[in-house]
């Protein structure tokens, strides 16, 4: 029988230490909507969508009721538009009209994200695959969304520098053409290293072609339940801290392992994974900084950083995994900037520089996340930032993104403000020195040694 | 989804347990256990009912514990039970 304090502590977490289910993100295959004709495609991706996903939200907020949990976000993931509109798309605009297809689908059944408007050229363009990446700016600022990634690199593969040199000038034109919302084009447009096919977090999320027709994915939260839990620590040892935070991923990752269980059978789609990520929000005490500064550093990105941060996602997988029975997508601690307030405070103040962020993403389970840069950072540098990146994650065999910025009309030391979820934060300064030999060189770079275990 | 926790918490005073169980007794939900505490002058009450039996919805017992919260100046929750049994228990 259930003890006092203990529900009592489920509910403190609930109402007191923003415990919640970040988004139950449904995964739709569109493979069987492919087709030549355009119009014909677009009226079978709304039919598919509308059709799979119209009890989604419904459900998600019965969930929340029945549990006492907040459902935060219900959203869709798609197989990558790239692939599905390659035979009918003979321009961009064909691949815009896509997108204003999804945002349609997503307006009708209520979802507040619909991702997938991705390509995956890790190794190479195809003809169709460049088209879609041409088209993003537009897309973009004509839905509201609709969000977009590009896998460019991976362990096994190497990094396509031809795409990281194009995606460089599309996250220019994506800031330009929004430019009077403070670019927020950019806030839904993500690049991968190695990216995760069920991940339900958005603007990354895509439906994997080895995924099943349909499927349910979970992503949980709780920055706030391990923060209150690691202030209990204080002064004790690392195995103490260590043990204290496994135990709270456990229990945290319980609840989303519940909610996936009861949504797949409510809404009669397989239980697909659920993505332990502690993902912050900028309310006050849904932070991954105030954790980090919790266990003993004065502000993110002062020394001992990045070995605070690797402690804090290891041990949210050591205690996730035995908690769900099948653990996928991205799987850790999420450091975005604009979305998570001591992380932009400590940007603010110096503490936190653009090269830190960089050696922290080597140890969590993301990477350069919502980060706003000076609207005039050439489009060299982006791509010399995003290969940078692209590079960790091909060598550490593990996920790497960015997710970057670029206000057009503002410097560093200016702020940005975007509002909801995706928070606000300062400018932060970008190294001035210039990368364009290196990037315009054209070509692959080719896979890691470590990579050839055949 | 038969078993339901009903959590309470807020300032002591007579009549809040009476005020809960009047409403479980008009809407057909059974009681199988109570739990209570109270530090200082806060109480912290957790019933286990049944509400099978119940003609009213979820979601109707929800809001009529809302109501019920309201008269008697505490914050009463219900939930079902799953959610406190899979973080507490292997």
């Amino acid at each position: 029988m259930l003890e006092l304090n203990e529900v009592f502590e489920t509910n403190a977490m609930i109402s007191g230490e923003n415990l919640d289910v970040r988004t139950i993100t449904m995964g739709i295959s569109l493979l069987d909507c492919c087709d030549s004709d355009l119009d014909s495609l677009c009226g079978k991706i709304y039919a598919k969508v509308t059709a799979l996903s119209k009890d989604l939200v419904k459900v998600g907020d019965e969930i929340g009721l029945d549990f006492g949990i907040p459902v935060i976000n219900k959203r869709v993931s798609v197989t990558p538009i790239a692939i599905v509109g390659a035979s009918a798309c003979r321009g961009a605009d064909d691949f815009v009209a896509i997108a204003e297809t999804l945002e349609k689908a997503a307006r009708k059944v209520g979802v507040n994200f619909i991702g997938g408007y991705s390509a995956l050229v890790q190794k190479g363009m195809s003809k169709a695959d460049e088209l879609l990446i041409r088209s993003i700016p537009k897309a973009l600022s004509r839905t509201e969304r609709v969000c977009g990634s590009v896998s460019l690199a991976s362990t096994k593969t190497g990094i396509d520098m031809d795409a990281v040199k194009l995606m460089g000038h599309t996250i220019k034109e994506a800031a330009e053409l929004t430019k009077e919302r403070d670019s927020i084009g950019c806030a839904k447009l993500v690049v991968f290293c190695n990216p995760a096919d069920d991940n339900p977090f958005m603007a990354g999320a895509f439906h994997g072609v080895t995924e099943t027709d349909c499927v349910v994915n979970v992503g949980v939260s709780g920055p706030g339940v391990v923060k209150t839990a690691v202030a209990k620590t204080k002064g004790e040892s690392f195995e103490v801290l260590c043990e204290t935070i496994k135990k709270t991923a456990f229990k945290v990752t319980r609840v989303g392992q519940l909610v996936a269980k009861e949504a797949s059978k409510r809404l009669n789609v397989p239980f697909g994974i659920v993505d332990l990520s502690l993902a912050p929000t900028p309310a006050v005490g849904d932070s991954i900084a105030d954790i980090i500064q919790e266990m003993g550093i004065e502000y993110v990105g002062a020394p001992g950083t990045t070995a605070a941060l690797a402690i804090l996602n290891d041990q949210v997988k050591k205690g996730g995994v035995m908690a769900s029975s099948y653990v996928g997508g991205l799987s850790g601690a999420f450091i975005p900037v604009t979305e998570d307030r001591s992380m932009a405070y400590a940007a603010g103040i110096g503490a936190l520089t653009l090269e830190k962020l960089e050696a922290m993403t080597c140890v969590c389970s993301v990477g350069l996340d919502m980060v706003a840069i000076p609207g005039d950072t050439p489009a060299s540098t982006i791509s010399g930032i995003i290969a940078d990146e692209m590079a960790i994650g091909m060598v550490n065999q593990k996920t790497t993104a960015v997710r970057i910025i670029p206000v057009v009309g503002k410097k560093a030391g200016d702020s940005v403000e975007f509002g909801g979820l995706l928070g606000s934060s300062p400018i932060m300064p970008v190294n001035p020195y210039r990368c364009d030999g290196f990037v315009n060189r054209g070509g692959r770079i080719p896979a890691p040694i470590h990579s050839f275990k055949n | 989804m038969n078993r339901v926790i009903v959590t309470l918490v807020g300032k002591d005073h007579t009549g809040i347990i009476a005020a809960v169980c009047n409403y479980f007794a008009d809407n057909g939900i059974n009681i199988l256990d109570i739990k209570q505490t109270t530090v200082q002058e806060f109480i912290n009450m957790m019933m286990v009912v049944e509400v099978e039996g119940s003609a009213a919805s979820f979601p109707e017992i929800v809001s009529g514990l809302d109501r019920v919260g309201e008269k008697v100046q505490c914050q009463i929750k219900a939930q079902h039970e799953d959610i406190f049994n899979m973080m507490h228990r292997i």
